[in-house]
């Protein structure tokens, strides 16, 4: 005789230690069993697509830092920037387009680190976040060399980059790229042959290759379940044209692929960042623009690839010194859709793995 | 001259032999003597424990100050997961009015004595979410009572740091019984 059970709803968040943030998940559960899971957003909307109709386009680029995705400012500059450049035809000088590469990847570098050491508390390793924030601190320490700042650098400007490298900071940049492979090889020896961690993930939250094209997944998300797709080589913006990469795609579409595609993204970062440093060429950084720059009247779309996927900034100008419109496309709120149909009939104690592998920041997901 | 202060040690002594005197002349001497309140206080200012409880991009550099670096089990600040067993709330980043509902159920939830800190502008007062915003709160301050307000943005873990460090100098000092304290100085005023 079969158990008559009754479906239970449990309110996961929005204050719990692993949501990443104030997202607050309805889920429904059938005994163990994952039936429907809902998330309930807004909790973080900070209205910042409204804001930007009242400020300058130079104004904009502090608010696309705290306002979007913040474990990745730059990355956000680059895609608002992107449109507005775009629009108002104004040319970026050669090498504060590969300063911008740099950059990017470096910003990738810490922001998948910030979600290794997040993922690793999740599933009950301490010491991966340990291992990452160490690293991640050196980064934090050569772009406040650059920019000033750690977490929000108002770096990118609307015809290039604030300021030149200071003096022996690309030797730093490629010491650490010396060291970093050797620790990304830790955190391998810690996690990719660790028994406890494989179980917890591998074969978990399968998101089909045909339903993350359905549900608009992007990014490493996506890459994970077999789509080739990334904004740097189908779309190549600032230096990714000229520079010899490769995007790791794994078929799977488990929790160990999405896993497998961030860690393999990270050497390929290495990689960019030692090729981007070799060939920087000299010049001007910044083209001239007046500070309270016009852009003529028009719409326009920029897409970049962030380090959780497709960005996608779309303008419109009615002439005046401030944008009439701007829609974010952000890359989390794709993802996070797609995390109803991962975790459909896992159980509830694989909510956490599922949910820390898409890599969601919902400071991206409100905006 | 009646007005000149006598000198209080009545001979060369170092204070600490001065103590030792003191405790051995005691009847039953030997034993350090000290107030409750300030063993009290000293226990409840080295264990502040918070919740793990971040909003918006200060909580990144909350968890950069509990890392390798900063490491803010040094003095004591170990995070919790639970407002149960948490005394101290650190607000780290930007309280939609959505949120800040939440926010004050999660401090009544808190056991007493509960602390607040306030990390970063937005959390202090909106910050850049001040002008122009919908659906920012201006200040957490409206919601839960802050003890401590850390500017920046985001501040540094050495600010916040520098904030718990405030913390633990105004618990240090504070009356054992805060609340009847609070309610005799208000009933003074």
């Amino acid at each position: 005789m079969a158990l008559r059970t009754e479906e239970l709803m449990l309110n996961m968040g929005p204050q719990h230690p692993s949501t990443h943030g104030v997202l607050r998940l309805v889920v429904t559960l059938d005994g163990e069993n994952i039936v429907e899971v809902l998330p309930d957003i807004g909790y973080l909307h900070s209205s910042v697509e409204k804001m930007m109709e009242y400020r300058t386009y130079l104004q904009n680029v502090a608010l696309t830092d705290r306002g979007m995705d913040y474990l990745t400012a730059m990355a956000n500059e680059e895609g608002y920037l992107l449109a507005v450049e775009r629009l108002g035809g104004i040319a970026v000088p050669p090498r504060a387009r590969w300063l911008r590469t740099i950059m990017l990847e470096f910003q990738r570098l810490s922001s998948h680190l910030v979600w290794l050491g997040t993922w690793g508390i999740d599933l009950g390793a301490t010491t991966v976040f340990l291992y990452c924030f160490r690293e991640r601190e050196r980064i934090l320490d050569l772009f406040e060399q650059v920019t000033g700042g750690r977490l929000h650098h108002v770096y990118f400007r609307p015809g290039g980059v604030y300021e030149d490298l200071p003096a022996g900071w690309t030797d730093r940049a490629l010491a650490f790229c010396d060291e970093f492979p050797g620790r990304l090889q830790e955190y391998h020896d810690l996690l990719t042959g660790n028994p406890i961690f494989l179980a917890r993930v591998q074969g978990v939250g399968v998101l089909p290759r045909q339903s993350a094209i359905d549900m608009g997944a992007c990014g490493p998300v996506a890459r994970a379940s077999g789509i080739n797709f990334d904004v740097r080589k189908v779309f190549p913006y600032e230096a990714y044209g000229e520079i010899d990469f490769d995007v790791p795609v794994y078929e799977a579409g488990d929790c160990f692929s999405r896993y497998m595609v961030r860690m393999d993204e990270m050497r390929q970062s290495v990689r960019i960042i030692r090729m981007a440093i070799e060939r920087l060429p000299a010049g001007e950084i910044r083209s001239k623009v007046q500070v309270n720059v016009k852009l003529p009247r028009g719409e326009v779309y920029s897409r970049s690839e962030s380090p959780r996927g497709d960005l996608g900034v779309y303008l419109v100008s009615d002439g005046k010194d401030m944008p009439y419109r701007v829609k974010i496309r952000a890359p989390s709120f794709a993802n996070l859709f797609a995390l109803t149909e991962m975790m459909r009939g896992w159980k509830v104690a694989d909510v956490i793995a599922i949910l820390g592998s898409v890599d969601i920041v919902l400071s991206d997901v409100d905006r | 001259m009646p007005n000149q202060p006598q000198d209080p040690i009545p001979s060369r002594m170092a204070p600490i032999e001065m103590a030792v005197d003191v405790l051995e002349n005691l009847p039953g001497g030997g034993v350090i003597l000290s107030k409750v309140e300030y063993l009290l206080n000293w226990g409840r200012a080295a264990s502040l424990w918070p919740l793990t409880f971040g909003l918006a991009c200060c909580a990144i550099e909350m968890m950069a100050a509990f890392a390798g670096r900063f490491d803010l089990d040094r003095i004591g600040v170990i995070p919790r997961a639970t407002p149960r067993q948490a005394d101290l709330m650190i607000v780290a980043g930007r309280c939609t009015i959505k949120m800040a509902p939440i926010v004050r159920r999660l401090w009544e939830q808190m056991p007493e004595p509960k602390y607040v800190i306030s990390m970063g502008s937005c959390a202090t007062c909106g910050g850049p979410f001040y002008y122009d915003n919908y659906s920012i709160l201006k200040g957490i301050d409206q919601v839960v009572p802050v003890d401590v307000y850390v500017p920046g943005c985001p501040p540094r873990p050495e600010a916040l740091i520098e904030g718990i460090l405030k913390l633990q100098e105004k618990i240090k000092v504070e009356p054992f019984r805060r609340k009847a304290a609070a309610a005799a100085s208000a009933q003074r005023a």
